[in-house]
């Protein structure tokens, strides 16, 4: 169980930063591709008899490096989507060859409470360690070039690298986080808790703490909740984010109403000046 | 027709789940061709692929009820299509965290249904079944239900078609001219709901996105007109299903009594005919096509 919670506890940390990002950059449709698209390598670890953690990591990259290549810029949308479903197709190929069938499908698309052995503890910090790290050092040009791309470009930030780094982080996240929390599942981590963060805080700083606290709550939730009831992960998560989501919208809606927004049209007149 | 022998495996023609099979396939890629291309035009592609991934909840839930997974997810579709109507604002940001947080939620409630299938019902292939779909289990008593929702949805569309292109491509030009973009919206939303359910019943609901989004994705990086490239996107979605249960079926002859799922043969095939239709539409690249610039002529002023 220990190894589980650390897990649980790096998995959050990972997520609710790189997600962040996801949503400052509006790139929620990759976030959503590459897990589901990573399903194919773990149902191909499984057929050759690798780890999952090494097959999830390579498709997780080659659909990273799919979309950067295929997608025009600014016009990911269909592509994305046909590579992911690809990817998925191929999964369920992989699956159909390989003989361990449903409950192996059913963990990996909806999670499972020890979906890290101890042996993985290891290879999944040294991800965390350097998407966090690298994260840190793309900071500023990620959050300049997703605010106002054409300063960015001023100023020499490109925005190609930057932007296949970035997929490439979201990659790395994506294959050490669906191992436990499943990979239809991982997506709602990743735009859930920053989602809900940001609906509550202006300032960058904040809501990326803020984030990687809502997302270290819904995996000890989903955790402690699958434990005790034997639901799947996967559902505690999705739910509870969600939950985090329509509860920061609602904080968000109401606090912009008190504090007189000068761009949001109140309904009363009486709150702004109230606010003022 | 020794040729034709070679291609056809023994017994094609006279299986009747193949007959279904067929039907079923061309039935949907013809439903969700003017679908597909009006979803690539919107750049709603991800709504598309999130209605598909919710719709695993409704066939979840529909073996848990036991009407079956078609029902499941036209319900759940038509339902998780206003609720992202409801949440998403005007900004195409926020529409997509507003569709992918409907999207998740979805998804936890589909695991849970899963969970309760397999210890309620003992049911432990219903995952599969849901998700990746198989053309050869459709049971020949959906085929009328499929044409019933394919012929609603495609007479929805051909009332909103002209405002709905005019609304995708100029939304001040539609308002001003006195379309109501948003109801205009929420009818190709709910058309394209259904649509979804049924490319689902098709090949699983979280490869649906294939089969709505593939063959019309393709036909437009081809044709410059948005009605050349609905039949062009409904010639290469019929191509690929009927050739995906071909191959599919074949595959039980080569693959030692293994057949491969006939949803990955229709997904490769849809993929490699956009790939294809890239090349071909290099050559034509001088001429702007319906993506690039939506000149006023071509929409009929």
């Amino acid at each position: 169980m220990v190894n589980t919670w650390l897990a649980a506890v790096l998995v959050a940390l990972l997520a609710g930063t790189v997600g962040f990002f996801v949503v400052m950059r509006g790139s929620s449709f990759v976030a959503h591709a590459l897990p589901n698209g990573s399903f194919a390598g773990a149902a191909g670890a499984a057929l050759v008899g690798v780890s999952t953690l090494v097959g999830l990591a390579v498709f997780a990259v080659l659909g990273a490096l799919g979309i950067a290549g295929l997608g025009r810029r600014g016009r990911h949308d269909a592509v994305t989507a046909l590579v992911l479903v690809l990817m998925l197709a191929v999964g369920a190929l992989f699956l159909d060859l390989s003989s361990d069938y449903a409950p192996a499908v059913y963990a990996l698309l909806f999670g499972e409470v020890l979906g890290i052995s101890s042996a993985e503890l290891a290879p999944t910090a040294a991800i965390t360690g350097v998407c966090l790290l690298a994260l840190l050092l793309l900071y500023r040009p990620l959050l300049l070039s997703s605010v106002v791309p054409e300063s960015a470009q001023a100023r020499g930030v490109g925005q190609g690298r930057i932007e296949l780094c970035f997929l490439l982080i979201v990659a790395l996240a994506t294959a050490m986080t669906v191992p436990v929390v499943g990979t239809l599942l991982v997506f709602s981590l990743m735009i859930g808790a920053p989602a809900a963060a940001r609906a509550v805080c202006d300032r960058p700083g904040r809501a990326l703490a803020l984030s990687v606290a809502i997302a270290l709550l819904a995996v000890s939730v989903a955790i402690a909740g699958s434990y005790e009831t034997d639901y799947p992960v996967g559902f505690f998560v999705g739910t509870v984010s969600a939950a985090c989501y329509v509860l920061g919208r609602l904080v968000g809606a109401r606090r912009r109403r008190t504090d007189d927004h000068p761009d949001h049209h109140t309904d009363h007149p009486a709150t702004e000046l109230v606010g003022a | 027709m020794t040729a034709a022998a070679a291609i056809v495996a023994s017994g094609f023609f006279s299986s009747s789940s193949v007959r279904t099979a067929l039907a079923v396939g061309a039935a949907v890629a013809l439903v969700s061709a003017p679908l597909g291309v009006f979803t690539v035009i919107r750049s709603q592609s991800f709504a598309g692929e999130a209605l598909g991934d919710t719709g695993t909840t409704g066939g979840a839930g529909g073996f848990l009820v036991g009407v079956g997974p078609l029902w499941g997810f036209l319900v759940i579709n038509v339902a998780a299509g206003a609720l992202m109507e409801l949440l998403g604002v005007q900004r195409s940001r926020g529409r997509d965290l507003a569709t992918g947080v409907v999207l998740g939620a979805g998804l936890g409630l589909a695991a849970l249904f899963f969970y309760l299938d397999s210890t309620l019902h003992n049911t432990s292939g219903a995952p599969i079944t849901v998700l990746f779909g198989s053309l050869f289990t459709v049971e020949s008593s959906t085929l009328p239900l499929v044409l019933v929702f394919g012929v609603l949805v495609l007479a929805v569309l051909a009332v909103i078609a002209r405002p709905l292109l005019l609304a995708s491509t100029s939304p001040e030009l539609a308002a001003a001219r006195g379309v109501r973009v948003g109801l205009v919206g929420f009818a190709y939303l709910l058309s394209l709901s259904l649509s979804v359910a049924l490319c689902a019943i098709t090949i699983g609901s979280i490869l649906s996105t294939a089969l709505l989004i593939g063959p019309a994705a393709a036909s437009l990086r081809i044709a410059r007109r948005p009605g050349r490239a609905i039949v062009l996107a409904a010639g290469l979605g019929v191509a690929a299903t009927w050739l995906g249960v071909l191959l599919a079926y074949d595959s039980f002859e080569w693959s030692a009594s293994h057949p491969w799922p006939v949803s990955f043969f229709v997904v490769a095939l849809v993929f490699v005919e956009y790939l294809l239709c890239g090349l071909v539409g290099s050559r034509h690249r001088a001429h702007p096509t319906v993506l690039d610039t939506a000149p006023p002529a071509t929409l009929g002023g």
